[in-house]
């Protein structure tokens, strides 16, 4: 008689949402988590007194909303907001600031070019149809692309049908995607250089690649797919920064008799003869159960978790080529005012929302030119956001707390360590800040550097990526994280993934806990 | 923030309700008097006055402009003289209307108004057709647009202009008002005698005070767009996002419609002469041939007595008053069959000058023939009932001052 029907291995959110759905099919589930306090990377830390700080991720827009409903997140205190606008300073005073009306924001891009002010509203409808004929796929468990089971057979035939059954218009802008950089894209719709840029950012965040490289394309839709109450691509943070959704996930867990134990870090997963058995923790204590779920990212769930030895040489072989390489930084601030743009001091409605600094293609490109030569980019790219504009308990009043999300800063440096240069990369930051909002630097009261290293250490994300893995083409869907393994189970029976490197990837999606459960609900019931 | 058109600082003080709305970006009135009753009696009765500045205006010219607008709308511009104007409508290439608009021709040049940004997409048509010489600008912001609608429309303009004496319906000319330059064209939205003048925007407020000036005689109202919208249904005209939607922001072929759909067939009259290459004429023209329009756009008279029955029979009287609404009605067959769904009123008004309920609807062919009765369903204290409707042909209101030639002041 094992102790529990079903160990999850790491309380990051999807460790949290997968924890709640076997919980709530009447599964005894317990939630194993390294650190005195859940959340993974989706946490708030209080580091000074009364400034909350978004250490990590900062903001959700991919949450599937049937996990809203299916765990009553609402009830357990949900409180997503809306972060509606989007302020892009450019150089010599020039800026464009979106909010949430779309005629506004086309008089607002119409002073940069009234072309692309139709055209940033001809695309943006587009994007959302291939969202929305996408959006079935990411709330179901991917084929098996290697599989010979006529469900899989069946699936597959029924996924290249869908394809080929798309509007032409909407099957034709999918394929760029999948096909063409970021810029690409964009040169086709756009002329004025600072509406590219901003859009552009969306297709490197958290990614190795600047908006010329194929690929960028992908991970700008992945950043479109999610949605707000239904707006696809819309952005929201939550009350208490991020760290409060992930207490709201606790509290699910906790309604369905889920066990949650802290500074519980597991060492290995025990299995014999190819069935799961139960986990060892660090302080070499077992715990049994039938189920084991490793909600950490493929590197630990395949070869840290279990010893590679065991599982078939491609699947290891695969997971070792995995691309992690982390290229993001956070560095967050403690501020005692709000910053100002020359030309609009004291508005504080275009800090509600997302800053971007990247104002030009060029920008971007020499931000990544640094970090192929491995080093940090010296005018980094900057993705801010000032929560405690929206949510008043973020900070004392009158005082800021700003998350700003760093790249490029390359895992691997070419010199010296991310320990040696973390401060450096908190001034560097501090610098373009500068450059973009006078005065900014007397401001700071407190400065936190999380380096992709830091992300490794602190979370255990491999090479600090923040989305246990590159979002890829390559390594999506039906090859995430590996062909053959994309569907939440492992060669040992009984033993499941359910981290961002699974389908459908990074992000505050929930869905690969959603879908792993599903998967171990349905596998179970096979076997019963 | 929206944005205020040129006018803003004579219309801010005029507005007693203090309410304004964001039309494509740009604060308008809705209404200026808390009485739409009176605003829509200035239209038909004496002379209104209202600032259309936030319609998107492009200018058209180079020795390539009618070859573009050729290929580009679905009505042939050839027949649009110099000096005149036309009411027009263009495609996408599946024959699904993606904007409706008028086009004016002052001969060396082609200005047009549309309800939606249409600048990226006359310069992608001018790439496909590889026409090089033509010069598409967005002129939105160079002129404000101001319509004078309603019979002594013409005794208002004639005070400042002898360019509008003769103006024959849908012509157009160069002229000047107090030495500013503007155009002026004989056309409206209200289905009434009336112009629409183009002024620059540096002239906005000059040109304004000169025709609130000269319209002090005949009781001229400035009025908001609401009273606009009630006056249009009765001269039959479309609104987008009302009536039909752009085929630009459907989802899906049920969000969107043809121009045969849209009761525009009038415009393909000419087809068979018509030579033009233009985008979605392979769709409008395999529609025509087939009759395969899902719907057509059909005027429908509400019976009186059948509406005032099914109030009373509640027993409240029934709402007439001010009484104009943008939203969807069902329209069922009265074949006997209970709730057999027909089709759709999009635009529905109680028409004071009427005396009865007349709404837009959509309906299949085969109920399209003027006189069909069908059943409208219109909430009485909030529960669906059917009222007795009959398909009338548009306009419903259709004075002869729209159209008639006049010589003289």
């Amino acid at each position: 008689m094992s102790d529990y029907d079903a160990i999850i291995v790491g309380a990051g959110h999807n460790g949290l949402v997968n924890a709640a759905y076997l919980a709530k099919a009447g599964l005894k589930t317990l939630l194993l988590e390294r650190r005195p306090f859940v959340g993974g990377a989706t946490i708030t830390e209080e580091l000074v007194p009364g400034f909350h700080f978004t250490t990590f991720s900062y903001a959700i827009s991919l949450l599937r909303p049937d996990i809203v409903q299916d765990l009553n997140l609402a009830e357990h205190g949900l409180m997503i907001l809306p972060l509606s606008n989007t302020f892009q300073p450019g150089f010599n005073g020039q800026y464009l600031f979106l909010g949430p009306d779309s005629d506004t924001n086309f008089h607002e891009i119409a002073r940069h070019s009234a072309a692309d002010a139709e055209a940033y509203r001809e695309l943006s409808h587009l994007i959302h149809r291939v969202c929305f004929a996408l959006k079935p796929w990411m709330d179901r468990i991917p084929p098996n692309r290697l599989s010979s089971d006529p469900r899989d057979l069946e699936a597959l035939e029924e996924l290249k049908s869908y394809m080929g059954n798309l509007e032409p218009d909407v099957q034709q802008l999918l394929k760029k995607f999948i096909n063409c950089s970021a810029a690409e894209i964009l040169d086709e719709y756009f002329e004025n250089d600072l509406v590219k840029s901003m859009i552009a950012s969306s297709g490197i965040i958290g990614s190795k690649l600047s908006p010329k490289s194929k690929g960028s394309g992908i991970v700008w839709l992945v950043h479109k797919l999610g949605e707000y109450d239904g707006e696809f691509g819309d952005w929201g943070f939550h009350k208490g920064g991020n760290g409060g959704f992930t207490q709201v996930l606790k509290r699910a867990v906790e309604s369905f008799g889920g066990e949650i134990k802290t500074d519980a870090g597991v060492k290995k997963v025990n299995y014999t003869d190819g069935v799961a058995t139960g986990v060892t923790l660090l302080d070499d204590s077992t715990i049994d159960a039938r189920i084991v779920v490793s909600a950490l990212d493929p590197r630990n769930t395949f070869l840290r978790l279990v010893n590679p030895d065991d599982l078939p040489r491609e699947l290891v072989s695969a997971i070792e080529k995995y691309k992690f390489q982390g290229t993001a930084s956070k560095v967050n601030f403690a501020l005692s005012g709000l910053p100002e743009f020359p030309g609009l001091e004291g508005r504080e409605d275009i800090f509600a929302g997302f800053t971007n600094v990247g104002p030009s293609i060029e920008y971007l490109k020499e931000a990544f030119a640094d970090c192929l030569a491995g080093r940090f980019s010296r005018r980094p790219f900057l993705d801010c956001c000032i929560q405690s504009t929206i949510d008043p308990d973020m900070s004392p009043p009158g005082s800021h707390v700003m998350s700003c999300f760093v790249m490029y800063t390359p895992y691997q440096l070419a010199e010296g360590d991310w320990d040696s240069q973390r401060e450096n990369l908190g001034d560097t930051v501090q610098e373009t800040l500068e450059e973009f909002f006078p005065g900014f630097s007397q401001l700071v009261l407190h400065r936190e550097v999380v380096t992709p290293l830091d992300i490794e250490r602190t979370v255990g994300l491999s090479e600090g990526n923040i989305f246990a893995g590159e979002m890829f083409t390559e390594q999506l869907f039906l090859d995430r994280p590996a062909a053959g393994w994309n569907q939440y189970r492992t060669p040992i029976s009984g033993y499941y993934q359910c981290g961002s490197g699974t389908h459908p990837g990074g992000c505050v999606t929930g869905g690969p806990g959603k879908l792993a459960a599903k998967q171990i609900l349905s596998d179970r019931k096979q076997k019963v | 923030m929206p944005q205020t058109t040129a006018f803003h600082s004579r219309l801010q003080p005029l507005n007693k309700t203090k309410i304004w709305k964001n039309w494509s970006g740009y604060l308008v009135a809705p209404s200026y008097q808390h009485s739409l009753v009176d605003e829509y009696y200035a239209i038909r009765n004496a002379v209104s006055l209202l600032d259309t500045s936030p319609l998107f205006k492009y200018r058209i010219a180079g020795a390539g402009a009618k070859q573009l607008l050729e290929h580009v709308l679905a009505r042939d511009i050839g027949r649009c003289k110099p000096n005149a104007c036309q009411y027009t409508c263009w495609c996408d290439s599946s024959g699904f209307v993606l904007e409706d608009g008028v086009v004016i021709n002052l001969g060396d040049e082609y200005l047009l108004t549309s309800a939606e940004p249409s600048l990226r997409y006359f310069r992608e048509a001018a790439k496909q057709f590889k026409i090089l010489n033509v010069d598409i600008e967005d002129v939105s912001r160079e002129f404000g647009i101001l319509a004078i609608q309603g019979p002594h429309a013409h005794s208002v303009i004639s005070q400042l202009t002898d360019a509008a004496t003769p103006l024959k319906y849908f012509g157009a000319a160069k002229t000047e008002i107090n030495g500013l330059p503007i155009v002026v064209t004989r056309t409206g939205y209200t289905g009434d005698l009336g112009y629409e003048l183009w002024i620059r925007t540096a002239d906005a407020v000059a040109v304004w005070d000169a025709l609130v000036e000269s319209g002090k005689g005949y009781n001229i109202t400035p009025i908001g767009t609401t009273a606009l919208k009630m006056a249009r249904v009765e001269a039959g005209l479309l609104l987008m996002d009302v009536d039909f939607h752009s085929a630009r922001n459907a989802w899906v072929d049920a969000q969107r419609e043809t121009p045969c759909e849209l009761g525009w067939g009038w415009m393909f009259r000419k087809m068979a002469d018509d030579k033009r290459d233009f985008i979605g004429r392979s769709a409008i023209q395999a529609e025509l041939n087939s009759s395969s329009s899902r719907w057509t756009t059909v005027g429908l008279e509400i019976d009186w007595h059948d509406y005032e029955r099914v109030h009373l029979e509640a027993g409240i009287p029934a709402p007439k008053h001010e009484i104009y609404r943008e939203a969807t009605m069902s329209i069922y067959r009265r074949n006997g069959k209970l709730w057999d769904y027909a089709g759709y009123a999009t635009s529905f008004l109680f028409s004071s000058l009427l005396k009865k309920p007349i709404a837009i609807a959509k309906l299949p062919l085969d109920l399209a023939k003027p006189g069909t009765e069908v059943d409208l369903e219109v909430p009485v204290i909030r529960k669906p009932v059917n009222v007795l409707a009959r398909v009338q042909p548009m306009p419903f209101f259709n004075p002869k001052r729209k159209t008639a030639r006049i010589e003289s002041c």
